[in-house]
């Protein structure tokens, strides 16, 4: 229990109000891009550099600007479903991948177990990119190369995962499994029943952040797609703005519309979200 | 306990563990260990993707010997040099201020750190293209607005080979700075209370405060930034491919960029290995930094 209120310095009222001003001036500076998008989103095409800047539209088109990016040439909707298809595949394979692992490490004993943990400590600190023209290579050789399937191969096995989940499991009392064990229970009861119970704030803030870094992955699927319809939204929006590189309005409709199940995600999961983020070093 | 059941529950524990470590393992093994020896053979190799699996040819060090010839691959890396220059220090002073500002002066703690978090979550592709509008040289906002304070020749911004790499420097610092902010409040919240105490019965002042006190203690957070902070502005990509391509000219052409049109535009595979192990050792090097580093700077 605290003591009292944490407060490191102490501050008179005129100073706080002074910070809060200042701060909400940087705020709000911070905030225009993204409004600057949003209105952008509703205006006539005519309108968009008028300047000084329209933050609420005079002659507003209303929705037909969402209308000609989901409806027009690009098959936007397709690009949605693919997104969300191969998101919320890799991130149910990948904490199913990484419950099971993080269970090997942290609640069963071997021989070797902890020297090959180390070994995947070790490479969680390479980025991604050095390993690029091999899983390449790798994916071509096994057929996967141009599906969503590899898409979802390539992210689903994620040391960190293993990782997040395995400092969460290894705090779990020995006394918890050990009762189920003499209950007669196996591995795979003790899993379900004790363990991931236990361990579902780490399960939900790592399919979160999961969530957001494959809807967000531009490079991957840069890579590893050619055939225009099995594109991801992050690659329709870059092919959207080089085919409408001049109808900004439809532009910043597309890139709401990719903003916004993330924004979604942030409100529900914001408590998840910044807890992972701060307990280590875990973006990418 | 009888001697062979220990043995028998040994070998079963073994069994098991490897049946659930299994998944992870195969695609550690598949995706991770075997891609980076690979990445390593081939850097030694010249190979053009066209000519198919006959057409490999060992070629020593050829590659790494290009590499220091080429003047695009210096100017990479030289970017990415300027980039972590630029983008860190910024980061991390705005960041550190923004955190004592926040936890400390202000009403609205939560609300500030949602408006400061939420450009963080959103996706590179879609910022950066809002950014390009925003930039844009002759109409955008942010020359509309120069224009108006009467300035005659604003930066062209991303078009001017002088202004690109700073315009993507001041997107990732606007995309990163509420993630800093995050990682200093949780820092600042771990200074006991009683040492601000004490220093109050010293009369020391507010800012005495900070620099001889916060910012000594927040040094763990400071230099665990600082590190990936580097690693991360090695790694940036994707604003950069849809910014610039790395252009004008090759003004903004950074390593992993390099390597992403050697390998997949020019389909020379074995010189884009060679920048991946380049990317790789740089990464290296900074975790040996981390090593010693962390004794000598932190005080705990």
């Amino acid at each position: 229990m605290k003591k009292k209120k944490r407060n490191g310095l102490e501050v008179p009222v005129y100073q706080r109000v002074i910070a809060t001003v200042l701060l909400g001036i940087v705020g709000i500076i911070m905030l225009a891009p993204l409004v600057w998008m949003i209105s952008t989103s509703f205006k006539v095409e005519a309108d968009v550099f008028n300047f000084p800047i329209e933050w609420i539209p005079k002659r507003s088109r209303g929705l037909e600007n969402y209308k000609d990016v989901w409806m027009g040439v690009m098959p936007f909707g397709l690009y949605y479903w693919n997104s969300i298809k191969v998101t919320l595949i890799s991130v149910v394979a990948s904490v199913v991948i990484g419950c099971m692992g993080a269970y090997g490490f942290s609640r069963i004993e071997f021989p070797g177990r902890d020297k090959l943990f180390l070994l995947y400590i070790a490479t969680m600190a390479i980025p991604e990119q050095v390993t690029l023209i091999p899983r390449f290579l790798i994916f071509k050789q096994i057929g996967l190369f141009d599906t969503h399937a590899c898409l979802i191969v390539n992210t689903m096995f994620s040391v960190l995962s293993v990782f997040m989940l395995r400092q969460s499991m290894v705090t779990i009392p020995d006394e918890l499994t050990d009762a189920a064990k003499i209950d007669g229970a196996g591995h795979l009861r003790t899993l379900f029943q004790i363990v991931i119970p236990i361990s579902k704030p780490t399960i939900a803030t790592f399919g979160i952040l999961k969530f957001v870094w494959t809807w967000n992955d531009y490079q991957n699927p840069l890579v590893f797609l050619t055939s225009s319809k099995l594109y991801t939204i992050q690659l329709g929006i870059k092919m959207f703005s080089d085919a409408y590189g001049d109808y900004y309005s439809l532009m910043m409709a597309a890139a709401v519309s990719a903003i916004l199940p993330l924004l979604i995600i942030f409100v529900f999961g914001q408590k998840y979200i910044v807890s992972g983020l701060v307990a280590g070093s875990v973006k990418g | 306990m009888h001697a062979g059941f220990k043995n028998k529950r040994v070998r079963r524990d073994t069994i098991a563990g490897c049946l659930f470590i299994a998944p992870s393992f195969l695609g550690f093994v598949l995706f991770s260990f075997l891609p980076l020896v690979l990445t390593i053979v081939l850097s030694f190799s010249q190979w053009e993707l066209v000519t198919g699996l006959k057409g490999i040819q060992f070629a020593g060090l050829e590659n790494y010997k290009e590499l220091i010839g080429d003047p695009v691959f210096k100017e990479s890396l030289k970017n990415n040099i300027l980039f972590a220059v630029w983008a860190l220090p910024a980061l991390m002073i705005l960041g550190l201020l923004g955190a004592i500002l926040i936890d400390d002066f202000t009403f609205g703690k939560k609300l500030f750190k949602t408006i400061y978090f939420l450009p963080y979550i959103s996706s590179a592709v879609a910022v950066a293209t809002v950014w390009r509008v925003v930039f844009q040289p002759s109409y955008g906002p942010i020359n509309s607005f120069l224009f108006s304070m009467g300035m005659e020749n604003p930066p062209k911004w991303l078009a001017d080979p002088n202004w690109a790499l700073f315009t993507i420097t001041l997107m990732f610092i606007w995309q990163n700075i509420g993630y800093y902010i995050l990682v200093y409040i949780t820092g600042l919240q771990a200074i006991p209370q009683d040492i601000y105490e004490a220093a109050d019965i010293d009369g020391a002042t507010k800012w005495q405060k900070v620099r001889y006190l916060t910012v000594p203690l927040v040094s763990p957070t400071t230099f665990f930034l600082f590190v990936t902070g580097m690693i991360s502005t090695f790694k940036i990509f994707d604003a950069i491919q849809i910014l610039t391509q790395g252009g004008p000219g090759t003004s903004s052409s950074v390593l992993v960029h390099y390597l992403y049109k050697a390998s997949f535009e020019y389909y020379k595979i074995g010189y884009g290995s060679a920048i991946s192990i380049v990317l790789f050792l740089v990464v290296v090097l900074i975790t040996i930094i981390q090593w010693g580093g962390q004794k000598k700077w932190v005080n705990y």
